[in-house]
């Protein structure tokens, strides 16, 4: 383990120096975060679009002073964008150049061609080899089931094998953070192989926290006003409710027009910030004097 | 590790109490948890909520019956902020008669034609098949409901992102380079790619209210079909509330697959709120990916006790997400038949195709329907 990460001791010392990456992490998710990494499993969170899933891979990173090395998932992902590709051309212009020298061995040329220098790492094997190394799996949802039922694979025992070049094993597995946004259910034997954490909406209290950390400029003032005006959008019954990410974008909008505090003009003006929806922005539109009003 | 007995055994127990709720709990799971308390210590019910929670959970619904097992098993909870997920719990209540000993039929044979099979006890099926279901006897029923189940519905395919090998299409670089190379650097032949296919998602919302009830069980008998022909498709019940069935049909036997699900359905019989219950599978389920480019298929009578205006609304924006919209009412199937509900006609605007539901050959004829090749778009 490497002297950063065996320097944690307990979930609270992680909430601090997560604090100190710009993070706030509440009590349940720095106990899953310190499991994941006293544990080595790969830690599973799940939640709404916009609550710091991927930000949290990216604060452990920097509290464990490691390089975050990023896989975004897509439908279609597959090994050779995830782990490792040949590099061709190069393999090709080698060919060519021996070609000419007149290598006639064949079996030496072979052994050339498939050297470790003319493989492409992509970020699983990148994390496999670079320790210590934060990998984020990130919107795990979105990839198609065959690209999950490998990823368990890999996450199972963190070796890959290559077949002209042999078997890559982590000397120290990678801390893994798997996200999803559930557009879909992941299936049930890839979160059992991890820790499973639900991230939810933040509690008024935490969200003026978090905002005011991200934001340091910001009055009080505007981060009370907005953390409460997203605190009611989020009871509005709307199609797509904002997340923490999007009430940090909203505070940016606001204080980019010189705002120190939300008035119903303001808030009309950024509303595209924080509304991603057309019937969304419509319905609170007639409704902004209430939507920024104090209690 | 060696955990002693005094943590090991309260926390099998309650993993045990927490199997009985209905969360999938496999023995290395507890492991995972004892492991987790390690290293918490096991000094304060706070750290053992939490090893538990992280290692026994595995969706929100997992952590709501986590939090209310641990509640009744150790007599209080750590205290912790609010949660706004809140899934309903699900009380058991059966409803479905059981069909007994029709499972055997069920399967899909190797060679399930149901054309070919139904050549065979033409005559009696012929006259079943354009029965109305809720007027047959039980004997009559059975052979209608294995016919039912024997049926293969399927929505049609979509491309996906994925590149298959393939004998034409574009060039595969990849892999014509690395025969390439096999040959020593001559070009021996070209290697070709193509998207691959997909069958899309099929979608079911099924109305259990009390003037479905009758037809809700053949819907309910059909959608298990597509169930196990393609484990992807979704199935919700709809009537004062949603229930996801899915799980429940995922028993290969028809009669127990129903069971199950009947028993986790306990709005049976009761009123129809569509609007809102169609709000609620596109607000959890349906905008986050169940429903996008998803054949779904609505299984209704219309008879919305709700606001037709919000119905028209939701309907709308399922129309948006989904790829078709096919409505199953058993009504449609009687002669002179008009959309008169106003749930009905709320819907109507955004529905592709309306089919009856009330018999066998109408079932027939929805299977057909569903798999309708791509292109074929006129007529829906």
């Amino acid at each position: 383990m490497a002297d950063t990460e065996s320097a944690v001791t307990t979930p609270g010392d992680l909430a601090r120096r997560l604090d100190a990456a710009g993070y706030l992490a509440d009590e349940g998710l720095a106990t899953a975060a310190f499991l994941a990494l006293r544990m080595g499993r790969p830690l599973f969170l799940e939640g709404e679009a916009g609550v710091g899933k991927t930000s949290l891979a990216q604060a452990l990173a920097e509290v464990l002073g490691a390089p975050l090395i990023r896989l975004q998932c897509y439908e279609g992902v597959d090994a050779a964008q995830a782990l490792y590709d040949w590099d061709f051309p190069r393999q090709l212009l080698h060919l060519r150049a021996a070609e000419a020298a007149g290598v006639t061995d064949v079996d030496r040329l072979e052994h050339e061609l498939y050297d470790r220098r003319f493989l492409l790492a992509r970020p699983l094997l990148r994390a496999l080899e670079t320790t210590p190394s934060v990998l984020l799996v990130d919107e795990v949802d979105r990839a198609d089931d065959e690209f999950e039922a490998f990823l368990l694979e890999v996450l199972s025992d963190f070796t890959i094998s290559i077949p002209e070049l042999g078997t890559v094993r982590a000397e120290t597995p990678p801390v893994v953070v798997v996200t999803s946004n559930r557009t879909r259910e992941v299936h049930d034997a890839l979160k059992r192989r991890c820790l499973y954490h639900w991230l939810a909406h933040p509690t008024f209290e935490r969200e003026v926290a978090v905002i005011r950390r991200r934001l340091p400029g910001v009055s009080e003032r505007l981060a009370d006003d907005v953390a409460r005006a997203v605190q009611r959008l989020r009871d509005a019954d709307l199609l797509k409710p904002p997340g923490l990410a999007e009430s940090i974008d909203w505070v940016t909008a606001l204080t980019a027009l010189g705002a120190t505090e939300l008035s119903p003009d303001l808030a009309t003006r950024t509303l595209g910030a924080v509304l991603k929806y057309q019937e969304d922005t419509e319905r609170i539109m007639d409704e902004v004097a209430e939507l920024v009003g104090r209690p | 590790m060696t955990p002693s007995p005094a943590v090991t055994e309260p926390v099998v127990g309650f993993a045990r109490r927490l199997a009985a709720a209905g969360v999938e709990v496999p023995p290395t799971r507890v492991h995972a948890t004892l492991e987790a308390l390690d290293v918490l210590g096991a000094g304060s019910l706070r750290s053992v909520y939490w090893a538990g929670r992280v290692t026994l959970c595995a969706s929100p619904e997992d952590v709501e019956r986590y939090d209310r097992v641990f509640a009744a098993y150790f007599g209080r909870r750590p205290d912790r902020p609010p949660r706004r997920v809140t899934v309903p719990p699900v009380t058991r209540l059966a409803a479905l008669p059981d069909d007994s000993g029709d499972g055997r039929h069920g399967d899909p044979e190797d060679d399930a034609d149901p054309e070919r099979q139904r050549v065979a006890t033409a005559s009696r099926i012929e006259v079943l098949r354009h029965r109305d279901v809720t007027t047959l006897g039980a004997a009559d029923r059975a052979e209608v409901d294995r016919y039912v189940s024997a049926l293969r519905p399927a929505a049609p395919d979509r491309t996906t992102r994925r590149l298959r090998p393939s004998p034409s299409g574009p060039v595969d670089a990849r892999r014509t380079v690395r025969s390439l190379l096999r040959h020593g650097g001559e070009p021996v032949d070209l290697r070709r790619h193509r998207h691959g296919r997909r069958q899309r998602r099929l979608v079911f919302l099924i109305d259990v209210s009390g003037s479905m009830a009758p037809y809700a069980e053949t819907l309910l008998r059909f959608a298990h079909a597509a169930c196990r022909v393609r484990p992807g498709t979704e199935v919700f019940t709809v009537g004062t509330r949603l229930t996801r069935v899915t799980r429940e049909l995922r028993r290969r036997e028809p009669a127990a697959a129903l069971a199950a699900a009947s028993a986790a359905i306990d709005d049976w019989s009761g009123g129809t709120r569509l609007g809102d219950e169609l709000k609620e599978f596109l607000d959890r389920w349906g905008q986050r990916g169940t429903a996008r480019g998803a054949v779904v298929v609505i299984g209704s009578d219309g008879w919305e006790r709700g606001d037709p205006a919000l119905l028209a609304a939701q309907m709308a924006r399922l129309a948006r997400l989904a790829r078709r919209i096919v409505w199953v009412n058993p009504h449609r199937g009687y002669q002179g038949y008009s959309p008169s509900t106003g749930g009905m006609r709320a819907a109507l605007p955004h529905v592709d195709r309306l089919v009856a539901g009330h018999s066998l050959g109408a079932m027939e004829e929805l299977a057909r329907l569903l798999a309708r090749p791509r292109g074929v778009r006129e007529g829906w």
